[in-house]
């Protein structure tokens, strides 16, 4: 198989797997036991009320019906109304959405940044108290529970040391003074863009202790990747070669032998791209920031059923696409993967 | 492998030792809990207002709750929750995946095809999502967070079961049985069930960290186990409207999260590492 007949299929077993998902999220939203009409009618509803929000719902349609709406709907980009807020859900999931994205690309910055250094250190210094530590951080990493360790930081950052904010995505009050012009959604680059370095400021400092929260289990998985990639490259005959002629120990760890232990740290980091998704959704709730897992929480405890369906659809979509870049960059690298 | 050889690898490494007791301890706990909490009757749900909210002393070690409640005697009980979901999930999960994995991978074909498209919709879901959704719709309770976390685990059960099968229906004594003319389902339970069950033992062991881990999870989110009973998840939940100004109350359920799951991760680490001889010094 060639490679673009490869990510021709690849492409369309992907859009098999959601079409599975929604159809499965579909039918499990629709047997919550609560009457989302009353929900939409809100508080005080009246008989007629309700039943006239059957209609606009489709409820009293039959459910293969209600769930060929749906498939329309989803196909023009409409996931619904959300009962909660009144907004198409289309609507929140986007503002939620770069919220999130932001937040996760910032701890994956923390963890590639953190993981791969002390990854090359544990395996140049290997079976040292470097390399026992490193090993110690990535089991913690994988063992915490995320929900917890962002109030133990919260305790220790905000209420002891007064360093860092408590919660939120920004202060409301340095917004109001310096408002800031939404461009992509994304407010450490929006700031940074538009010169708004107050705000810059402020975002970042919001930001720095979910996202720690959320690296860590990123650094585990990417340190120990790392570490047990150069151990098998440092063996390598050219790396040999390379201290023979005396090149500096800096630049062999790090462009020699690095090099050729980063594809698998690559996939790895992919991966964990999809696990930090979900790991927001805890975090989010713990620092009260506006994105998904926030939005998602908050639909589950009111039984808003078009907004579970669509952050659900929306979250697996994001990570079997995930899955699928990550698939392709490992065969692009690795020729010796058979298509 | 031989069980002299197992046991020397496994005590070789220090961590292993040292996740293997604190699981040990923890079954202690689970299981005399009656016996070693300072205040049964507190960490079954008894309210003792007098003392609400006080701060760690020589008479409560871990400091009371919101309703007076010792919340060292809550952590030993909450043990037994956590520990019964722990095995319960992965229990139940291996019921639902193991065989599904040895159908699709002996018989292969279309019924190979079938189950395997199905488990791949399932395991497309982020993990914890899915279970999410399932105890969204089943409404909350301990029974319940079990059912949603098993409904979301079986798929990575019938897809190890199925990779074992395949290679172990190729291997010569499974033809001669075959030959023999031995039935399909003894063949099954007798040769490609037995040689299946070790890889899966090492997955269930790591599984019940990751379990118990996201059975907090949906706790934390009001999704599991209800109040009064005592669980770690539901304690650092409630401990979160508290901790700016009480500190030890969400520190300490947390706390024995991170220790127990800590523990099986080490545990299922060095034995991945003892079936899996080029993991050994390479991995963790």
């Amino acid at each position: 198989m060639k490679l673009k007949e490869y990510i021709a299929y690849r492409l369309m077993l992907s859009i098999l797997v959601i079409f599975g998902v929604v159809t499965i999220v579909f039918f499990i939203s629709r047997v919550i036991p609560s009457d989302p009409a009353a929900l939409w009618v809100g508080a005080h509803p009246t008989v007629e009320a309700i039943e006239k929000a059957r209609e606009e719902l489709h409820l009293n349609e039959p459910l293969i019906k209600q769930y060929y709406y749906y498939l329309v709907g989803l196909l023009h980009g409409d996931l619904g109304i959300s009962i909660r807020t009144h907004n198409p859900v289309a609507q929140d999931l986007k503002s939620a959405f770069s919220a999130t994205f932001e937040l996760i690309l910032f701890a994956e910055f923390i963890a590639i940044l953190i993981g791969i250094p002390l990854g090359v250190y544990s395996a140049v210094k290997k079976d040292s108290w470097l390399d026992n530590l490193s090993r110690v951080l990535a089991i913690s990493g994988v063992s915490l529970p995320t929900f917890w360790f962002g109030i133990v930081l919260q305790l220790i950052f905000f209420k002891y040391l007064h360093l860092l904010p408590l919660a939120g995505r920004v202060d409301t009050i340095t917004m109001l003074e310096h408002p800031l012009k939404v461009i992509t959604g994304f407010y450490l680059f929006d700031s940074l863009v538009t010169g708004n370095f107050v705000v810059f400021v402020d975002v970042l400092k919001h930001m720095i202790l979910p996202a720690i929260t959320l690296a860590m289990y990123p650094i585990g998985l990417i340190t120990r990747q790392v570490r047990s990639m150069m151990i098998e490259v440092l063996q390598e005959n050219y790396i040999r070669t390379a201290w023979a002629y005396g090149l500096p120990k800096k630049r062999i760890y790090f462009k020699y032998a690095l090099k050729n232990a980063i594809a698998p740290a690559l996939i790895t980091i992919g991966l964990s791209f999809a696990y930090t998704l979900i790991g927001a959704f805890l975090v989010e709730l713990i620092f009260n920031w506006p994105g998904l897992g926030r939005y998602a929480a908050y639909s589950i405890l009111s039984m808003d059923y078009p907004a579970v369906l669509g952050v659900t659809i929306v979250a697996a979509t994001a990570y079997v696409f995930i899955n699928l870049i990550v698939d392709l960059i490992q065969v692009c690298l690795d020729p010796r993967i058979q298509l | 492998m031989r069980k002299k050889e197992f046991i020397k690898i496994l005590f070789r490494n220090k961590l292993s030792v040292v996740g293997l007791m604190i699981i040990l301890i923890l079954l202690f706990i689970a299981i005399f809990a009656p016996l070693l909490a300072p205040y049964p009757e507190q960490a079954k749900g008894e309210p003792n207002l007098k003392e609400r909210l006080q701060p760690p002393s020589s008479k409560h070690f871990f400091g009371t709750d919101h309703l007076g409640r010792d919340i060292l005697s809550r952590v030993i009980y909450g043990s037994r929750t956590s520990l019964l979901i722990g095995f319960s999930v992965v229990l139940l999960a291996i019921l639902i995946g193991l065989p599904l994995g040895l159908i699709a991978g002996y018989y292969g074909g279309k019924i190979d095809l079938i189950i395997m498209r199905i488990t791949d919709i399932f395991l497309a879901f982020p993990p914890l999502l899915l279970a999410l959704l399932i105890a969204t719709t089943l409404g909350r309770g301990l029974i319940n967070a079990i059912l949603a976390l098993s409904i979301s685990w079986w798929p990575w059960y019938t897809r190890l079961v199925r990779g074992m099968a395949i290679s172990i229906k190729e291997r010569p004594y499974v033809e001669a049985a075959k030959g023999m003319g031995i039935s399909e389902w003894k063949i099954i339970f007798r040769h490609v069930l037995p040689n299946s069950i070790s890889p899966l033992i090492i997955q269930a062991t790591m599984d019940i960290g990751s379990a118990i881990l996201e059975a907090a999870a949906l706790s934390f989110l009001g999704l599991g186990v209800q109040p009064p009973t005592p669980d770690w998840g539901l304690m650092v939940s409630e401990g979160k409207e508290y901790f700016l100004n009480y500190p030890w109350y969400p520190v300490f359920p947390g706390l024995a999260i991170f220790i127990t799951v800590m523990a099986f991760n080490l545990l299922g680490d060095a034995l991945r590492e003892i079936m899996d001889p080029r993991l050994r010094r390479k991995f963790l």
